[in-house]
């Protein structure tokens, strides 16, 4: 249990960052996404904010509302720590490596991986969420506020620009 | 109900189920407290169904040669053992994949008989616009979609008798919601999130009064109580094998003779014809037109053995023994911070427990019960209404089943008492 729920994640848990929708600005590029999850009724209801162009698009603010269990509330919080301020194409990097954490069946980057410290550098907090790839339906809960981001980014075509 | 499992009928019960015996989560002894979900199954439901694989696996109804027989009588045999044990006649039995199979069935044949099929007799089936549909507000999915969607499809309406504040069915509604346009009256005979089991006599009641046929989903009872589907006077039922110590991929739908002669079928192919020609083909008498293509026989012939088991069993003995259960389950009112959502007393409910705990998420409370070897169920169990109607997204249940016992309970109880600290809420 202690493995699952770090410290780290409960303390999002319990005052995570960007709760609370804020509107979006009406002349700037944005998206709202809400996203489900089916098992357990929790949702998420993402706000994203871009500025800037082409390699500079940045994701310049993220709210969201939602309820959910400790792991979904705190990876959203923590999405929002990683993500806000930072270029689309940064944005992306951090999800695709998040998202292969969650493939690692609790292992975490295999020490054979060269790459293993400089993701777990990326992901920051994140890395917490170790021990969550162990449990296949909590996985789900770990994803619910990166697949809204995702789904802000395919309604706004930002992905393409920062390529 | 005086004479509940002796604590040597326990042991005896627990010891057919292999299953119990094996550990979670780096040793901890399993308790299974997710009977409502799916059931474990004992020894004799798995011989059954491996034996008619060893022994006597032929298609059955065709053929003529000495397995095909004995396929054959083995599985009409399951047809009479899970007849006798609801209350039923077996040609009032139809095999199908489940109970949500069982209730789209009588659906779709619903809207077949909307589109004319069926003949004369037939038309007390069809529905059409003004027509109403009448559910409950606690159905489970399986009770309520596919009456949305023939509603939607025939152009009748749907309405809904209201769940009252102590997770029971509100009664007095059924006068009022229940009118001389209700044609269909489908509704839960046990809550499988508050486990309330419902008066039923008061809805067949309210249901004669008006013409309206009856649907009763009986998964929850039928593994749990003693059911009598001809006392009951429902027009159908629909219950699964797996929640009753059988098989998956195996269920039934009970309707009444006169009502299942009348009913169109709704599935065509091999085994449910008489006569086939280019243009046209007439159809066997009921069970048979409905059920069409290769059957899953030797799950029928396990869910009979299920059923054998459990009329051995005596379910008055298991009704008995799970209110002995629910008593203990109840307790968890007393624990700080946990809510029941579901009636508070032992009369007319099933040992199903629904609960919240104030300041942590269900799938977070189920994932500590785990880590002590509890399994629960968290989630809204296929019941969003209801869940909505209670003002929460998701809850954790504990089901008490015929091989639970008042320490695996106790052990229950324990772990979630933990849970609040664990997540450190005050």
């Amino acid at each position: 249990m202690e493995q699952l729920y770090q410290q780290v994640i409960l303390d999002h848990s319990k005052t995570p960052n960007g709760r609370g929708l804020v509107e979006l600005a009406p002349e700037a590029l944005g998206a709202e996404s809400h996203q489900v999850n089916p098992t357990c009724g929790d949702e998420v209801t993402m706000r994203v904010s871009f500025t800037g162009e082409g390699e500079q698009r940045t994701v310049s603010k993220i709210s969201w509302d939602g309820q959910g269990c400790s792991i979904s509330q705190a990876s959203i919080s923590i999405l929002t720590q990683l993500v806000e301020g930072h270029t689309v194409a940064e944005a992306e990097e951090v999800a695709e490596v998040f998202r292969e954490l969650m493939d690692t069946r609790g292992k975490g980057f295999a020490e054979h991986d060269d790459h293993a410290l400089s993701k777990e550098d990326l992901l920051g907090d994140a890395t917490a969420f170790t021990g969550v790839s162990k449990f296949p339906a909590r996985i789900k809960c770990a994803l619910l506020g990166w697949s809204a981001l995702r789904d802000t980014f395919a309604q706004t075509g930002v992905l393409s620009g920062a390529e | 109900m005086t004479h509940t499992l002796t604590a040597s009928e326990l042991a005896a019960v627990r010891a057919d189920f292999p299953l119990l015996e094996r550990t979670v989560r780096d040793g901890k002894p399993l308790v299974y407290l997710d009977s409502g979900a799916t059931s474990q199954k004992p020894h004799p439901v798995l011989d059954a169904e491996q034996d008619f694989y060893l022994q006597r696996n032929a298609a059955v109804h065709r053929g003529a040669h000495q397995l095909a027989e004995e396929a054959t009588d083995a599985f009409e045999d399951a047809r009479e053992q899970v007849a006798a044990f609801v209350g039923a006649s077996p040609h009032e039995i139809v095999w199908t994949s489940g109970a949500t199979g069982a209730l789209n069935l009588l659906a779709y044949a619903m809207q077949n008989a909307s589109l004319g099929r069926g003949g004369h007799e037939a038309r007390q089936f069809a529905l059409g616009p003004g027509d109403q549909i009448v559910v409950t507000e606690l159905e489970h999915h399986s009770n309520l979609i596919p009456w949305q969607e023939l509603a939607a499809r025939t152009g009748a309406s749907l309405a809904w008798i209201p769940v009252l504040d102590n997770g029971r069915l509100d009664e007095s509604s059924l006068a009022s919601v229940v009118s001389e346009r209700t044609r269909v009256l489908a509704f839960t005979h046990a809550s499988n999130v508050t486990g309330a089991i419902t008066n039923v006599p008061a809805f067949v009641a309210r249901a004669r009064e008006v013409g309206a046929i009856t649907v009763l989903d009986a998964c929850q009872s039928v593994p749990n109580l003693p059911v009598n589907l001809h006392e009951l006077g429902v027009d159908f039922a629909a219950f699964s094998g797996h929640k009753m110590l059988g098989p998956t991929g195996v269920g039934a739908l009970y309707g009444r003779r006169e009502m299942l002669e009348a009913l169109p079928p709704v599935s065509f192919g091999g085994s449910m014809v008489e006569v086939v020609t280019m243009d046209s083909a007439t159809y066997m008498p009921a069970p048979q037109k409905f059920e069409a293509g290769t059957q899953m026989v030797a799950q029928a012939v396990a869910m009979g053995a299920a059923a054998q088991y459990l009329g051995e069993l005596g379910m008055t003995g298991v009704l008995a023994h799970e209110r002995e259960l629910a008593r203990e389950l109840l307790k968890i009112c007393e624990l700080e911070g946990v809510r029941v959502i579901g009636p508070l007393d032992l009369e007319d409910r099933l040992a199903v427990v629904s609960f919240v705990v104030d300041g942590v998420h269900a799938h977070d409370v189920g994932q500590l019960l785990d880590s002590d070897g509890v399994a629960v169920r968290v989630g809204h169990h296929c019941a969003q209404p209801l869940h909505r109607r209670f003002g929460v997204a998701s809850t954790s249940r504990a089901t008490g089943s015929v091989y639970n016992t008042l320490d695996e309970v106790e052990r229950f109880r324990e772990s979630l008492s933990r849970v609040r600290a664990f997540f450190k809420v005050n």
